[in-house]
């Protein structure tokens, strides 16, 4: 059967290649509050068409493998716990670099892609550690550096957290939004704060992370996403993978829309980072075809797509050796990340 | 394609589900299937076949009966010979029966899920993940209503035989939805699959007797449209069940009349999908994809018309564009589509050519480039905007993924837009503002209204049309009743008629004579003189004139007609306010009992004291209808998800009553009380021979506060007054109790634009019984159950 022809937002259909392509950077704009609170949002429509989805797409075969293999390029391989240390951030590092075993990328064909993962994502200590221990590789290093998670730090701390992190090599800042801001309605605060992050950030990307299980309802997200991207987030992030309850389909769907509606009026493409609980291969085809539905062909690349995860590299490389060997494979046959 | 290449190009790829099991099922039967009658296979008596054809390739699935009359005969006698039997079982045995079906179908129920998207070309996911489970859960909701039979159901009996005859874009839902019901209540079935669609029926057939279902309960006879004519004409038949088009509802109303077959039809469409400015536009985009792409667009209640707010329809109409672009139209058994195939070619041709005839009529035609499979019978998903009102695409139902857009600027011009249609199955609304989305649900013309949701079904939840969209509910327990009579019905005799008796003229003579009064009609809550200006004089059984009556005719009725559409106020009026309009005639008649019992003692020729038995009883089945106008209330169903479905009372609108010699003021207010109890106007016709109590009573309703048009009255030839009624097609029922004849031509009559009928077939009611005769026995007539679907939550 013959394959879709759909045009990507934007118009062309370019061949991607694992790594970065070129996004033009959202410039932000003025904090627009008509637009802010003529946000609706209807929850059950939204549930019927995240819980449809996985009913109407799927993929298989080679074509499942390779969807694997992109979303390997685009984890953010995180480690965010309090027992980190140099030697374990060291080891995940490694990992990134060399996310799936040869042999296995050999059978598929895919040997020569230099394949890794999208970053590596670690608190603001363990910096200069990762960007040393992925020096060469091209893969940047992402830092939480707002307080995280809670983000409950004096505001000018925040600041130099950052700036300190991108002075010590990090490429992407993952910040925290203040919850309250949201909870109370204070939208020009919360405006105030990403502008002020994402001017710390200078060339680092900024990410967003709305922290979507602390929010509660999905007019919150939808609208905290909108004023984070107007003050100019490149990505938008759900969660710190601390709260309750981190991404779901759900808080993607309304996120991603939120994303295409702030292109259709600006111009600007922002990614989207579903970040905590997303640990199986068949859950990360979901996010795929969702970005891929919604938004389009370019949300597939680690450009604008990451997916904060530890553990779900590994289950994708069982199923990736299952494919090549037809048998269903165990994680000790993988190296540890 | 390698993995290099997908990585390049992050397309799908093929995932077609096994369809292993299927074939060899499909082998098994190479010979050809059978009907279905009395528990096994048999072959035809014309011994002719015709092929189950896959639409998405052409490829030939299995040869199929088809039934003729010696088929229908047959199926029908098994089906006969079962009901007794089957009725007699106690409600938990049926219960148990049912139930099994129920497991029976999980268990089997990729099998259904592949047999059913290769035989009608509807995706598997689909087929799988709806229809299958769909069926399951009428079954298990039926099991219920047989377990419950007998307390909730004790006044109530099987109607009997019940000929069914489904269509083909739901063929195993549409089953379910039937037989369900059918077989629950103590009725057994004679199904006629649909030409296109058998193969599901003639498996769930095989799996119903291998779950133990007794011979003759179901059968099944395949076959074309001939097959499905003989059913409808055979005369072992008590009820015909009909889903398809209204083309062919029209025709079996017509062939029905008079056999006294009850009927239930659930047909075509044209739904209006509206779309408020304060909608979430994404979602209500995604909701137009669920109502006019789902099962490529061959839903009778498909959102096939879009009203949009002209304030977002450019933003609306844009992301719409967007999103068809990503629907995906492939084979039925991919597991990676939104569409599969049309169900015939004939039907792809009928959709190609309204499309066309849209476009020349000024329609904007936009179809995404995507890809179509090549051999089969595919269509692409298609928008028609700035369609008017006098389009034929927006008036006639495609039955294919084409939708039609129109905008509106107010919620008055919305409902105004959605109501102009002959249809009236379903209505979406989609507005986060909850008072409006309240407000406007009960002002459209649908059997089913859905906010902020489309297609949405359960078990539990009436679906059926208003208007020429059918009538009859499936599902609910409102649809139980479509498969019960009343007991105390059962036993109705027919209706003797007397000749006629010739005037004995008198001579005058010196006494002073009697002021004359001639009674005129009551048009719009005035006295007004027939429009032809006759009259016809009113004998006593003796032949004594005893009045006269204005001669009604066309034009009267028309008038009267007129005056009850233009008291639409009365349906919004309070039931408190209804009721106490309700006592307050009874209140007067009372003050006035003993002149109405004279004259109806004088008119009728009965004693005084039946006549005043009258009377008494007239004023206790007002207060009857006075304590139903607030109490017969609407339900709250829950179906399985977050939120409620209201099931509201709602009134035809109106209706007119052609109303029986016998007890002509108790049958008169007994059929015209509950009508107006519960919001309808009415255009009574009186008793043709005694006329003049009702006439009378004109004084009593225009000194009861009754509003205008409410109960309008023409006195005339019964017959000639029901014609004119049911051919006048802003008559939305009519209620017929009196001659068989009478009864037959108003069923025949009626298709113009299906009116919901009540007829006696010149059976003999008892109006003195309040069994037989008050309370939810004709209520149920007075209204149209209108679900509502909120589903809810932040």
């Amino acid at each position: 059967m013959a394959d879709l022809k759909i045009a990507p937002i934007g118009g062309s259909h370019p061949i991607y290649r694992t790594g970065h392509n070129i996004v033009a950077r959202n410039v932000a704009m003025p904090l627009d509050l008509g637009w802010v609170q003529g946000v609706r949002v209807n929850l059950s429509a939204a549930e019927r068409r995240v819980a449809s989805l996985p009913g109407r797409r799927t993929v298989k075969k080679d074509a499942h493998a390779a969807w694997l293999l992109k979303a390997i390029t685009c984890i953010d391989l995180t480690t965010l716990n309090g027992d980190d240390t140099v030697a374990r951030v060291q080891r995940l590092c490694a990992k990134a670099k060399s996310p799936v075993r040869t042999d296995i990328l050999q059978a598929l064909g895919m040997a020569d892609r230099g394949l890794t993962t999208g970053a590596v994502c670690v608190y603001h200590r363990f910096v200069v550690t990762a960007v040393e221990a992925l020096a060469g590789s091209g893969i940047p290093v992402a830092a939480v550096s707002t307080g995280f998670p809670a983000g409950l730090v004096p505001h000018d701390i925040k600041l130099k957290e950052i700036e300190a992190s991108v002075k010590d090599g990090a490429q992407e800042i993952d910040i925290v939004i203040t919850r309250e801001h949201v909870l109370t309605g204070n939208w020009q605060a919360l405006y105030d704060e990403m502008r002020d992050f994402r001017a710390a950030c200078g060339d680092a990307h900024v990410k967003a992370i709305l922290a979507t299980g602390d929010l509660k309802t999905m007019r919150n997200v939808a609208r905290a996403s909108l004023v984070c991207m107007m003050a100019g987030a490149d990505f938008i992030k759900t969660s710190t993978g601390k709260e309750g309850v981190n991404a779901t389909l759900l808080v993607t769907l309304i996120m991603i829309r939120m994303i295409r509606e702030y292109q259709e009026r600006t111009g600007f493409k922002v990614g989207y980072k579903p970040a905590g609980g997303i640990s199986a291969a068949k859950d990360v085809l979901n996010y795929q075809f969702l970005m891929k539905e919604e938004l389009g062909r370019d949300w597939l690349e680690p450009t604008l797509f990451r997916i904060g995860a530890s553990s779900l590299l590994a289950d994708i490389e069982r199923q990736l050796e299952h494919h090549v060997t037809g048998r269903y494979s165990a994680y000790n046959r993988h190296a540890a990340g | 394609m390698s993995v290099a290449r997908y990585f390049d190009e992050m397309s799908y790829g093929p995932a077609p589900e096994a369809d292993t099991e299927a074939r060899a099922w499909l082998k098994r039967h190479e010979a050809g299937f059978g009907h279905f009658i009395g528990g096994t296979f048999v072959t035809p008596e014309g011994g002719q076949y015709f092929d189950a054809v896959d639409p998405s390739t052409g490829n030939i699935l299995g040869r199929v009966a088809q039934g003729g009359a010696d088929d229908v005969d047959k199926a029908g006698a098994a089906a006969r010979k079962a009901q007794g039997p089957w009725a007699k079982l106690p409600g938990h045995a049926r219960a148990r029966h049912l139930y099994a079906l129920a497991r029976a179908v999980q268990r089997n129920a990729r099998l259904l899920a592949v047999v059913e998207a290769i035989d009608n070309g509807k995706p598997i996911r689909e087929t799988r993940d709806i229809d299958v489970p769909q069926v399951a859960r009428h079954f298990y909701y039926h099991a219920g209503w047989a377990q419950l039979q007998a307390s909730e159901f004790a006044d109530q009996v099987p109607v009997g035989v019940v000929g069914q005859i489904i269509p083909w874009n739901f063929p195993l839902l549409m089953l379910a939805w039937k037989v369900a019901p059918a077989l629950a209540l103590g009725n057994t079935v004679v199904l006629k699959p649909a030409e296109f669609t058998s193969l599901t029926a003639l498996l769930f057939a095989e799996i119903a007797t291998e779950a133990g279902l007794p011979a003759g309960v179901l059968n099944v006879v395949t076959g074309d449209g001939s097959t499905g004519a003989t059913l409808v004409g055979h005369g072992g038949i008590d009820k015909i069940a009909f889903t398809g088009s209204s083309e062919v509802g029209k025709l079996i109303r017509e062939k029905t009349a008079g056999s006294g077959k009850s009927l239930t039809l659930e047909l075509g469409g044209k739904s209006p999908f509206i779309v408020f400015d304060d909608a979430d536009i994404d979602g209500a985009v995604e909701g137009v994809v669920d109502a006019i792409w789902f099962n490529q667009g061959q839903v009778c209640c498909a959102g096939s018309r879009l009203l949009v707010q002209e304030g977002i329809a450019e933003t609306f109409l844009a992301r719409l564009k967007r999103r068809m672009a990503t629907l995906r139209v492939g084979m039925p058994l991919d597991k990676c589509i939104d569409m599969g195939a049309i169900v015939a070619p004939v039907q792809l041709e009928r959709i190609k050519s309204l499309v066309a005839t849209g476009v020349a009529e000024g329609a904007e035609l936009f179809q995404p480039n995507i890809d179509l499979p090549k051999g089969g019978s595919f269509y692409p998903p298609t928008l028609l905007s700035n369609v008017h009102t006098a389009a034929t695409v927006a008036r006639e139902e495609i039955f294919g993924p084409v939708l039609v857009s129109m905008t509106f600027r107010t919620p008055d011009e919305a409902v105004m837009l959605a109501n102009n249609t002959r249809y009236g199955l379903s209505a979406s609304v989609w507005s986060e503002t909850i008072g409006l989305a309240l407000d406007i649900a009960p002002k459209l013309q649908a059997g089913v209204v859905w906010i902020n949701a489309t297609n949405l079904f359960d078990a539990a939840v009436g679906f059926g049309g208003y208007r020429e969209s059918g009538y009859g509910r499936e599902g609910g327990k409102e649809g139980a009743f479509e498969y019960l009579k009343p007991k105390a019905w059962s036993g109705r005799k027919a209706r003797v008629v007397s000749e006629a008796v010739a005037e004995e003229v008198a001579v005058g003579g010196f006494d002073m004579p009697a002021l004359d009064r001639t009674a005129k009609l009551f048009v719009g809550g005035k006295q007004a003189r027939p429009d032809g200006n006759y009259s016809r004089a009113i004998l006593s059984p003796k032949g004594v004139k005893v009045g006269e009556v204005g001669e009604g005719n066309r034009k009267d009725i028309r008038n009267a007609v007129a005056a009850a559409r233009s008291a639409e106020g009365w349906g919004r009026a309070t039931a408190h306010n209804r009721a106490q309009i309700l006592y307050y005639l009874a209140e007067n008649l009372s003050a006035r009992a003993a002149e109405f019992a004279g004259r109806i003692a004088a008119m009728t020729g009965v004693s005084k004291a039946k006549a005043e038995a009258e009377i008494e009883a007239c004023i206790s089945r007002l207060f009857s209808y006075g304590a139903w106008a607030d109490k017969f209330e609407g339900t709250v169903h829950t179906p399985p998800l977050r939120g409620v479905a209201l099931a509201m009372n709602e009134p035809i609108g109106v209706v007119g009553v052609i109303c029986p010699d016998e007890a002509p003021l108790l049958a008169f207010i007994s059929l015209v009380a509950p009508l107006i109890a519960m919001g309808n106007r009415v255009v009574a016709v009186p008793s043709e021979r005694h006329p003049l109590a009702v006439t009378d009573f004109y004084q009593i309703i225009e000194t009861s506060d009754v509003p205008a048009g409410v109960i309008n009255i023409v006195t005339g030839a019964a017959r000639d007054l029901t014609k004119t009624l049911t051919e006048h097609d802003d008559v939305d029922a009519l209620w017929v109790f009196g001659t068989k004849e009478n009864a037959t031509l108003a069923e025949k009559l009626s298709v113009g634009n299906l009116k919901r009928l009540l007829v006696d077939h010149g059976l003999l009611t008892d109006w003195f019984d309040g069994q037989a005769a008050e309370g939810p026995i004709l209520l149920r007539h007075a209204v149209q159950v209108k679900n509502i679907w909120i589903p809810y939550g932040e």
